[in-house]
Order: C-alpha cells, then sequence, then structure tokens
C-alpha cells in the first residue's frame, strides 16, 4: 500500500510577474527569477533556505544560477503547459521523504516579446550567448577545462599529474576487452600527444563513441526473485550551479559536485573509508581530479599526487574507473549510464577487470560541464 | 592564409545593453547593489545576493587579475588564425569574474601565469559591438 501523503506537504509563497502581458524589457529568464523573488518575498523565507528548484522552458541551473541558489533537489520535468502540476507531486515527494525542505517550482515566458529565449543553433542573446561564445569557446576541450590552470595555481598540481589520470585509467583499460584504446601509455605519451587545449592533450580527452545502457530497479523485496544478485541503492544526491564555465564560484572546485555528493554520503550513512570502488565520470583528466575532492575522498588540492602515486590504478588502493573510463573504455556523449554500468557490475563480481571483494561502489559524474551533478552509491550486501 | 569564418557574436537584450553601450564607450560598466553594497556580474534585473531593485550600473576600473585559461589550440568559427588564442576568466577588483580573451602579449603558459595583473582593452568588433578584452597590467595599448 501506497504511504500516506495527505496534508504531508503545503504551498508557503504563491505570486505572479511584477507585469503581464507585454514586458519586452526582460528575458525568459529574468521572468523566472522575478516571480521566484516575489514568491520568496511572499512566504517571507529567506533565499538560502531553498534547497529545491523545478522549472520548465529554462534550464533548472539557469534560473538557480540567476538567483545565486545552489539548490540539492532539481526537477527539471519539461512535458508542456501542466509540467507545474508534475512539479508540486515530485516535491511532496522530495519534501515528505526529507530530501529536501524548501522547493521553489518557476515559470517565465517572454511568448509575446521573445526576448532571450534561446533559439536553434544561435542563442546570442543568452547569457553564454553574450558572455562566453563570443570569446571562442568551442564546445568541451576548450570551455570544460577552462577550471584548470586555477587549481594548478592554488595546490601546485602538475601537467604530469594530469597525464597521469590518463595512464591510470589507460590501465585499466587494457584489462578490459570491450575498451577502445587498450594500448597501455606513459605521462610521456600523454605530453606528447597533440595539444587540444593548454594544459590539456588529445590523451586528456575523452573518447566520442556510439553506444547505450540501461538499468531496471524495482523495490528491495522484489528484487530477490530475479537471477542476479540485488545491487541496492545506499544513496543519491543531485546538484546545480551554474549555466556556464565562467559563472563557477570557485574554479578550484565544484560546489554540484560538493552538494551532490554531500547528500548521498549522508543519505548512505557511510564513511568516505567504506567506499571499495568509485567510478568519476572522466570527459577529460581534470574531471575525476575534481570528483575526487569534491568527494571529500581525499582533501582539497590532494587528487594530483594521488593520480600520480597510481592509487587509482590497478593494484592501488582505491581503483578508480575500472572499465577504462570515458578517457580509454567509450563516451558516448553522456557517460554516466557506463559509470553506472560498471558499479553494477563490480558489485555482482562480474567486471572484466575485477577488483576482489566490492561492498560498496560509488558513481558519480557532473552534469553539462560543471553545471551540475549526480551520484547514487550502491551495495551487494543486503 | 584561409579566409576566417564569421565569429560569434552578442545579441545585446535589454537586461545586459547597458554593459554593452559602456563597451562601445570603452568603459567596463557593470553593476552594483546599493543595498548590499555588492558589485556583480554577469547582468541582472535584480541582485542576486539580496535580490534588492536596488541596482545601479557603475564604470568600473578594469582592472583585474588573471584566474584561469586555456590556450585553444583548435578554433571556434572565426579564430582559424589566431591559434592558439587565450580563453580566460578575469576577476575584477571590484569582485566579479569574468571570461575574456587575453591579447596584446606573447601566448604563452609561461607568460601568463594565473594571478598576473591585467587591464581591460577594447575590440571594436562593428557598429554596434565592441568586445571587452584584457592585456597584461601597463601594456599600454587602448585596443
Amino acid at each position: 500500500m501506497a504511504r500516506d501523503l495527505r496534508k504531508k506537504v503545503a504551498i508557503i509563497g504563491a505570486a505572479e510577474t511584477d507585469m503581464l502581458g507585454a514586458i519586452p524589457n526582460i528575458t525568459q529568464l529574468g521572468l523566472h527569477a522575478q516571480a521566484a523573488r516575489n514568491a520568496i518575498r511572499d512566504a517571507g523565507i529567506d533565499k538560502s533556505q531553498i534547497d529545491g528548484l523545478a522549472c520548465a522552458g529554462e534550464s533548472v541551473v539557469a534560473v538557480a544560477d540567476y538567483l545565486d541558489i545552489q539548490p540539492r533537489y532539481i526537477d527539471g520535468t519539461s512535458i508542456g503547459g501542466s509540467s507545474f502540476m508534475i512539479h508540486v507531486a515530485h516535491a511532496v515527494l522530495a519534501l515528505e521523504a526529507g530530501y529536501c525542505n524548501y522547493v521553489l517550482i518557476t515559470h517565465g515566458e517572454s511568448g509575446r516579446s521573445r526576448v532571450g529565449r534561446a533559439g536553434f543553433g544561435g542563442g546570442s542573446a543568452t547569457i553564454p550567448g553574450q558572455f562566453e561564445m563570443p570569446y571562442g569557446t568551442a564546445g568541451p576541450p576548450n570551455t570544460f577545462t577552462v577550471p584548470i590552470v586555477a587549481h594548478m595555481k592554488k595546490y601546485g598540481t602538475t601537467e604530469e599529474q594530469l597525464a597521469s589520470v590518463a595512464v591510470a585509467t589507460r590501465a585499466w583499460a587494457a584489462r578490459n576487452p570491450r575498451a577502445m584504446m587498450r594500448d597501455l601509455i606513459t605521462v610521456e605519451d600523454v605530453m606528447n600527444s597533440r595539444m587540444i587545449a593548454w594544459p590539456v592533450h588529445l590523451l586528456e580527452c575523452c573518447l566520442v563513441t556510439d553506444g547505450g545502457g540501461a538499468l531496471i530497479l524495482t523495490t528491495a523485496d522484489r528484487a530477490r526473485d530475479f537471477k542476479k544478485p540485488p545491487i541496492y541503492i545506499l544513496g543519491t544526491g543531485e546538484g546545480a550551479e551554474n549555466m556556464m564555465i565562467s559563472s563557477m564560484h570557485d574554479f578550484t572546485e565544484s560546489l554540484a559536485f560538493r552538494n551532490s555528493a554531500t547528500r548521498a554520503f549522508e543519505q548512505a550513512g557511510i564513511e568516505r573509508k567504506d567506499v571499495d570502488h568509485l567510478m568519476l565520470y572522466d570527459a577529460f583528466a581534470h574531471t575525476p581530479m575534481y570528483g575526487l575532492e569534491s568527494l571529500g575522498m581525499v582533501g582539497p588540492g590532494e587528487s594530483g599526487p594521488f593520480f600520480a602515486a597510481g592509487r587509482s590504478a590497478p593494484g592501488g588502493d582505491l581503483p578508480i574507473n575500472t572499465n577504462g573510463g570515458g578517457l580509454s573504455y567509450t563516451h558516448t556523449g553522456m557517460y554516466g549510464m557506463f559509470a553506472l554500468q560498471e558499479s553494477v557490475r563490480q558489485l555482482r563480481g562480474e567486471a572484466a577487470a575485477q577488483v576482489p571483494n566490492v561492498k560498496i561502489s560509488v558513481s558519480h559524474g557532473p552534469a553539462g560541464f560543471f553545471a551540475g551533478a549526480g551520484t547514487v552509491i550502491m551495495t551487494n550486501q543486503a | 592564409m584561409t579566409t576566417p569564418a564569421r565569429k560569434f557574436l552578442p545579441d545585446p537584450t535589454p537586461e545586459t545593453a547597458p554593459y554593452w553601450d559602456g563597451a562601445k564607450a570603452h568603459e567596463l560598466r557593470i553593476q552594483f547593489c546599493t543595498d548590499c553594497q555588492k558589485h556583480f556580474f554577469y547582468p541582472r534585473i535584480f541582485c542576486p545576493t539580496c535580490l534588492s531593485d536596488a541596482v545601479e550600473w557603475r564604470t568600473v576600473s578594469g582592472k583585474g587579475t588573471l584566474l584561469t585559461y586555456v590556450l585553444a589550440a583548435r578554433p571556434a568559427p572565426g579564430f582559424e588564425n589566431e591559434l592558439p588564442y587565450a580563453i580566460a576568466i578575469v576577476k575584477l577588483e571590484e569582485g566579479p569574474h569574468l571570461m575574456t580573451n587575453i591579447v596584446n602579449t606573447e601566448l604563452t603558459p609561461a607568460n601568463l601565469p594565473a594571478g598576473m595583473a591585467v587591464e581591460v582593452v577594447f575590440e571594436d568588433i562593428n557598429e554596434k559591438i565592441t568586445l571587452p578584452k584584457f592585456q597584461p597590467a601597463g601594456t599600454g595599448r587602448s585596443s
């Protein structure tokens, strides 16, 4: 029987934009924000208390960034005019479960004046279109990678340490017949590969491939009736921070990563030392470095020495990206599914490069460069 | 030399027009909240810190520091003859940070240490758009 959700959740703030009709001086994103601000004031709530955000028609991340909030519950369900009713439905579940405390749902649409709407293949009136793209950003290789030098400056992280991420990951790929790139490489090989966007070389960039994956989940009691041993979800997290790389708050760490990981670990009720196996989405060599630090597996700035010492590689004390990762296994564009697949394989004991005695595995990755994040903690222990 | 493709150019909106008008006049103008006394960037219709409408445009010094960057070795359309080019984040002395290109200097890692002092310089693109870019402080060029 479904849990009784009656009277568990209430609306505490409600407002519209200052004006309705023709509003040629405010962009669509601005309309979301103004409605949000007005609802915040209607409720008399402090903005910092809002930890959940839902909207349709604009990116949830863009609305969060504009308001400078970092929600830990995100609902971008966008199926049409009744999306907001669905947002309410999801919010009831999230709030009742204690997943978040205050959910803000926004709507804004420049349907008449069409100001600041992202167009197909254009977007020159959007915030990124005005404040990033004119400077020659051309996709992930020269944009997702922009923060690295700040990490180098703050922590003394070196180009060789960055390269060692690719080396360690390739060592796992060499043990996986399904991996696309299987020849062992050295730091020197990485440093000598073609420059893409200094400090990033070709071998520090993910592959571009075709592929897919899928998962099926059910309740724990039902799960026992199936062929394979159940892999239980221990904790999950999500995060949102910036609509463009240049609006990151701190280029040496990802707030979205940290918020996502913090929730997941809190929910799972485990310590970092309990993690046996880790999948850190590696779009570029720096991505798992930021991931490792944001998850709290090492201290700030310690990821470079960690990877350079081979601690993530075969024989290391914390196996990471054991399928060969986005760098050497496969990367279709949205690689996160493949990280989850490898966590499941390791927990079932059926991975190509099987790590002994994996009881807890974590899959963590970014969404939209460092814009957002997701984390799943799994176990094979009932 | 090949003829470069057309570069991507911004399309100002009512919310951002004062920024672009400022650039056209070779002034860097960003928003300042008179309630919480903070500058912020990118442009918004109210202060992202305290949500106040008491926001005004102020011309800032154009001085800042280089936070981070890449040296792009593969071009976006229009950058074919400028390789490598620096896609950089500059932190203004007033607080906010923004993306830009570093210009008027040799673009090598050794010549571009993170933390170096930089200053704004304006590149007139056409009759409507001028792009703020940054050069090492004291370079002495105005564009």
